[in-house]
């Protein structure tokens, strides 16, 4: 048994997950609170991801590209809620599908006109790249272990955020009964767009964290948007705990199926079954993953109280 | 509510069947006319846009006219999509009317298209895809390809590290008909020691559990075959995790012209082979890199040059027949001449219309002007006048 | 009940039924391929809006019985078997089989796990096809020769396939409206609109939820079918979910719950593709390689202002 591989691909799971948990506490927050199906997020993830890249190389200082990138991601997101969504929070999910793929198309075409269909170039300052030692036998890149703390670091300001502050409060209030907060005299609209700024800021950290190591290009929110909504599907839909639960199963699922399933198989069957049904049964394992939770526990594995 | 509704669909109506009027049938004046079809949106349309300019470039060397004839080209998205590909070729043979049909990035899409275009007695000459479906038992006398076979690329990586006595590869491709194709061809002259075959998913963005994996076999060297983002993104994370000093990469349609401006120095020392480079010396990609990099600011990817070459292929069967465009059967045979000259140098057609060509081992170096992007230059000749492994199955014989 | 609604989906039809004698008068013979391949992607919205519109399933992996039903074409077309009596009726079969087995267990959830399961299924479809190599894997496979019906139809005639498309269609819809207005189709809706209020009644949800299930899986087996035989190129990118999700647009966009919704969205959406890269009165390269930006500008418009979908701009009272 090779340990050091094992801790290594843990840590690899690990990552993957706190990068899906970014992408999804701002998806279930959205779903859970205002019953907005929000196919768009892929697209606040893009835009964090070009924003950041761009004001990098126009600025040199990475620390302020990142606070440029995440204020314009911001910026976008809430500007996007007033115009197209706020109409949207009364319509049937259908609608709300309907309306934020024709935000998706919008997005990716705005972003090929400006700054082309081309991948862009995005890189990380030297501070950040490079290797830690973390045993005497096991390396690991430093970027990859920021993007684990964090992640972990808001996972907590998260928790702390909505169980300990009055926002919080509301928040949760909001989820379970949207009608009696407002009567409550809660400013609910104000309310709603503050939800939806944390949301498109979480997708614009989870896109400049991505950008320096996937590729930054039109159309990159929607490759990893399916694997976001298996997230918030096996979490439970509105609930913060469970995207992170749901991402770091999934994360970790995902990495090891790939890392480990073929030699598994090919302790059982032949070399070329295993070449095959290896692959193959790797892509499909994190829906397996998601219908098997769902047939046993449809609402998730922590749902939010509400639902 | 009502009358504004009435007159949205009045509009809708009127604006069909003014269309449908409004394309008139081919005039009667002699013009050639080229259907090309290529990606153009999405992620991909990189690629296309590459394609299109190339073509733009060739038309413009010719003086917009193809074999002394007016021409005029149409392009077409195919999205990537088979079903899509056909409908564009069929509304290029059916509504425009075209004389030729060419591009197709995508193997799946040729194998849709190809047989339609040829179907309906008019020229397919592909710019790039090259299934061996086509170079087999497909065959046609209409179909024509200025790229290459799909296996030689691999095949050429593969005598070359057969030939460095390289031993302990790992293998890796994503799981899908190219990916398989290009290791088969890599095996088909590699056989050395193979310490992994890894297929990862189609469009899979993150690369660290593979890399960890490949980290532990200690591999001597590694091949592989990501095309598109994937490159990408898998050379930007195997330089990161220090893997570039380490273990020797090779690969196939991973690193390009296209892609090197998004990877940058992360692709230094990159190993490639391909039938051209963009340093090649000869008269016709003197001309075409060099007129490309003037007014695009970057030299032209193969995708490119094969396009460029797709044209100069049409201008020399055209110029043959003396612009006579309905004697089909001497526009082949001018075409299996390949008496034009092309941006890999001479070269001759195999008997199923796919070239018999040079293969060059390519490395990534660092760009003459100091801060300008990498390039890259043919170290040495892999294979001379390589012939594909499918002329066989073809029936043509001529 | 012929309402003006359906009359002027009858008159659509009459219509379509013209297209080939002006297509040919015109000499724009590539319009009669262009229409049929909306019919057919029409057949197979009209299909996902039994169970999307009138029974509340918000399926994402329809695409799936495209596939499958085109499979069923191909595989049998490989080894050698044409008749298309046997081909569709497997396609037919095999797409309501497979329809029966993610049903039994989709079914039972709904909302949002309802559309991820249907996803999850379509997914896992989707890459077994990939790897399947005898059946060309990605690549896809040719399937030069068509559907043969011992000299009833000629499919290579591309007049006769289009007017059996039209029948096929027309009878999809029929079937669909009947289907609606019984008994069944009462109980389905009562479903959609109050659960709990029907369950109280005494009918249990699940079998007849099922039944739509399975029903809509084979009527779009049979759609798959007949798009294999158009392009006569087959592909597991047909059961790809964006596919899914661009059927759920048609259906979306022409109004659910409505007779000539899925017809409606089905034609504006292939036809504004088409007719949006060919435009000529823009520059073209603003408008042609750009064109996904007005798509999308288009559907955000029709959101908003067109409630009911495109149905529901049509003069007549909502159904």
């Amino acid at each position: 048994m090779n340990y050091i591989l094992i801790a290594e691909q843990t840590l690899n799971g690990l990552q993957l997950g706190v990068m899906l948990f970014l992408l999804a506490a701002g998806l279930t927050l959205v779903f859970g609170i205002m019953n907005l199906v929000n196919l768009a997020h892929g697209a606040l993830y893009m835009v964090g991801a070009y924003l950041t890249t761009w004001f990098y190389q126009a600025t040199g200082s990475y620390l302020l590209a990142v606070v440029l990138g995440l204020a314009g991601t911001l910026a976008v997101g809430i500007v996007t809620e007033l115009v197209a969504l706020r109409t949207l929070y009364e319509r049937d999910h259908l609608d709300q599908v309907l309306a934020t793929f024709g935000l998706i198309l919008i997005f990716n075409e705005l972003i090929a006109i400006v700054w082309g269909r081309a991948a862009l170039y995005s890189t990380i300052p030297d501070y950040l790249s490079g290797h830690v030692q973390l045993t005497d036998s096991l390396r690991y890149p430093l970027y990859r272990l920021v993007i684990i703390g964090v992640g972990l670091a808001v996972a907590v300001l998260l928790w702390f955020t909505v169980s300990r502050t009055r926002i919080g409060m509301l928040i949760r209030a909001g989820a379970s009964n949207r009608a009696m907060v407002a009567a409550l005299g809660v400013n609910i609209r104000l309310l709603y767009t503050i939800v939806f700024g944390v949301g498109a800021a979480l997708a614009g950290l989870a896109g400049l964290l991505s950008g320096p190591i996937y590729a930054v290009q039109p159309g990159m929110g929607e490759l990893i948007l399916i694997q976001v909504f298996v997230v918030i599907v096996i979490g439970g839909i509105g609930s913060i705990r469970g995207a992170f639960a749901g991402a770091l199963i999934v994360g970790m699922v995902d990495t090891m199926g790939r890392a480990f399933l073929k030699p598994t198989l090919a302790t059982v069957l032949s070399p070329t079954a295993a070449e095959t049904a290896g692959p193959a049964l790797a892509s499909m394992l994190i829906y397996l993953l998601m219908a098997a939770v769902l047939a046993f526990r449809p609402e998730g594995l922590f749902p939010s109280r509400g639902s | 509510m009502r009358k504004s509704t009435v007159s949205l669909r009045a509009g809708l109506v009127a604006a069909a069947a003014f269309s449908l009027c409004a394309a008139a049938p081919a005039s009667a004046q002699q013009k050639v006319k080229i259907g090309f079809i290529t990606t153009l949106s999405g992620p991909q349309g990189v690629i296309g846009n590459d394609m299109r300019q190339s073509v733009e470039m060739a038309l413009d060397h010719l003086g917009r006219k193809i074999g002394g004839l007016d021409v005029e080209i149409i392009y077409g998205d195919d999205q990537v999509k088979p079903d899509v590909g056909k409908q564009v070729a069929e509304e290029m043979l059916k509504k425009h009317q075209v004389n030729f049909v060419s591009g197709i990035i995508w193997s799946n899409v040729m194998l849709a298209v190809a047989p339609t275009v040829t179907g309906a007695g008019t020229f397919m000459i592909g710019t790039n895809a090259g299934p061996n479906q086509l170079a087999g038992d497909q065959c046609n006398e209409l179909f024509f390809t200025t790229s290459w076979q799909n296996d030689q690329t691999p095949e050429a990586m593969g005598k070359y590290m057969q030939d460095a006595g390289l031993q302990d590869v790992y293998v890796m491709a994503p799981n899908y008909a190219a990916g398989k194709d290009m290791v088969t061809g890599f095996k088909r002259y590699f056989k050395g020691k193979i310490v992994d075959e890894v297929y990862t998913r189609l469009g899979q963005t993150d690369y660290q559990a593979e890399l960890s994996q490949l980290r532990s076999k200690n591999p001597k060297a590694v091949f592989v075959f990501l095309p598109g983002g994937m490159g990408i993104q898998f050379l930007k994370q195997y330089s990161e995790a220090g893997l570039r000093g380490q273990f020797p990469l090779y690969s196939v349609y991973t690193v390009d012209e296209l892609s090197i401006p998004a990877v940058k120095h992360a692709a230094l020392g990159q190993l490639e082979t391909r039938y051209w480079s963009q340093d090649l010396k000869n008269e016709a990609n003197v001309k075409f890199v060099g007129d490309y990099k003037k007014k695009h600011g970057r030299p032209p990817s193969f995708y490119g040059a094969q396009s460029y070459d797709g044209m100069m292929l049409i201008d020399s069967a055209v110029r043959a027949v003396k612009g006579n465009l309905s004697d089909k059967k001497g526009m082949t045979a001018a075409m299996r001449k390949a008496d034009f000259k092309s941006t890999r140098g001479k070269f001759t057609y195999n008997n199923n219309h796919f070239p018999i060509q040079n293969f060059y081992l390519l490395k990534t170096v660092a760009g003459a002007a100091p801060g300008s992007d990498p390039v890259m230059e043919i170290q040495k000749a892999v294979f001379t006048n390589h012939k594909d492994s499918y002329g066989k199955d073809c029936k043509m014989k001529w | 009940m012929i309402t003006t609604r359906n009359w002027i989906l009858v008159a659509i039809l009459l219509l379509l039924g013209a297209v080939p004698a002006a297509a040919a008068y015109f000499e724009q013979p590539f319009y009669l391929d262009l229409l049929r391949r909306v019919m057919i992607f029409a057949i197979a919205a009209v299909s996902l809006n039994l169970i999307l519109g009138y029974g509340g399933m918000v399926s994402f992996g329809h695409a799936a019985y495209l596939g499958i039903g085109g499979y069923a074409v191909g595989i049998l077309a490989h080894h050698g078997i044409h008749s298309g009596w046997l081909q569709w009726g497997l396609a037919i079969g095999a797409s309501a089989l497979v329809a029966l087995a993610i049903g039994a267990i989709s079914v039972r959830t709904s909302g949002i796990y309802f559309i991820m399961i249907t996803l999850a299924f379509t997914q896992m479809l989707y890459y077994l096809g990939i790897s399947i190599e005898e059946y060309g894997g990605d690549d896809g496979m040719r399937v030069p020769v068509r559907s043969q019906f011992s000299g009833l139809v000629d499919l290579n005639d591309g007049t006769q396939f289009y007017f059996l498309v039209l029948g096929i269609l027309a009878a999809s819809l029929f079937l669909v409206h009947r289907l609606v207005n019984s008994r069944f189709g009462m109980v389905l809706q009562a479903i959609r609109s109050n659960e709990a209020r029907t369950r109280a009644i005494g009918f249990s949800p699940y079998p007849y939820r099922l039944a739509t299930f399975v029903i809509s899986g084979a009527m779009c087996g049979l759609a798959g079918a007949l798009l294999v035989n158009h392009t006569a190129y087959l592909t597991p990118e047909f059961m790809n979910w964006t596919r899914s999700g661009e059927l759920m647009f048609m259906v979306i966009l022409g109004g659910i719950a409505t007779s000539a919704g899925p017809l409606l969205g089905a034609a504006v959406l292939l036809l504004l593709e088409d007719v949006l890269q060919g435009w000529s009165l823009l520059p073209r390269e603003a408008v042609r390689d750009h064109w996904q930006l007005y798509l999308g500008i288009f559907l955000v418009l029709v959101v908003l202002f067109a409630r009911r979908g495109l149905a529901g701009l049509l003069p007549g009272k909502n159904e």
